[in-house]
């Protein structure tokens, strides 16, 4: 993510969980670009989830500092619904089993 | 005289905008473009970032991409539409605001990822005559105007 004066983070590669059929919640992960804007991410999260200003910025920071943050977990349906709508806002997001 | 900002939310929830003619007519180019560019047959690289992929596993990321690309591809083309349709106004509601935003990032994102940029761009080693100057001062402009209006709607 960038701020308007931009700071230095390293891109990570979205991985796979390899471990298969169980029936464990999915896990939805924004990782972190260089484009987003960090109070846009922010809102996003607001918007889409509901949270509240500090645990939407908590979760901007992790994306920005670490790398990636789960954002939202749940069954496979709602994984992919939460994932489509991350696209739609243009973060990046991918989901795994957890 | 009091100073205003250039995009602020009213007391009913609208979002006032008070941006120059210029900047208005730079936004309808890039609504414009983008527009083009979703439904161009053509395959622009740097239009596959706002599709990411949701699954590593192949098969299944054939079938998210089944079941959701041509929803977010008609999502964009009607934020762009809103977009257009509004760039002259002088204040929008939440939802055309929402628009703008989403549309704003796309065109952020198309033009950063073609002009490969990173988070450590350092703007004032920029060359005018460097190929990508053009796209990266839309660029530019664009992170500031969303900046200002994620500051907006955010003042809730």
């Amino acid at each position: 993510m960038t701020t308007l004066a931009p700071a230095e983070v390293e891109l990570e590669q979205p991985e796979e969980d390899e471990d298969a059929e169980h029936d464990r919640p999915w896990i939805v992960i924004v990782w972190n670009d260089p484009i987003n804007l960090m109070s846009y991410v922010t809102l996003v999260f607001q918007k889409l989830f509901g949270y509240s200003l500090s645990k939407a910025t908590k979760l901007m920071l992790q994306v920005h500092n670490d790398g990636k943050a789960v954002v939202s977990s749940g069954n496979r349906e709602k994984a992919e619904l939460d994932v489509a709508r991350l696209h739609s806002y243009g973060l990046w997001a991918t989901m795994q089993r957890d | 005289m009091e100073w205003s900002p250039r995009i602020d939310r009213a007391p009913d929830g609208k979002i006032r905008l008070r941006i120059p003619g210029d900047e208005r007519a730079l936004l309808r180019e890039v609504a414009d473009e983008l527009t083009s560019l979703l439904a161009s047959n053509d395959h622009e690289p740097a239009l596959e970032r706002l599709f990411p992929s949701a699954y590593e596993d192949a098969e299944r990321e054939r079938e998210f991409r089944e079941l959701t690309r041509a929803q977010l591809e008609s999502g964009r083309e009607q934020a762009f539409e809103i977009l257009r349709r509004t760039v002259d106004e002088d204040s929008l509601s939440a939802e055309e605001a929402d628009a703008w935003l989403r549309a704003l990032n796309d065109a952020r994102l198309v033009l950063g990822t073609r002009a490969e940029v990173t988070e450590d761009l350092d703007w004032n080693e920029l060359d005018p005559s460097d190929p990508r100057a053009p796209d990266l001062a839309v660029y530019a402009y664009l992170s500031w105007i969303q900046e200002e209006l994620v500051e907006a709607t955010l003042a809730s």
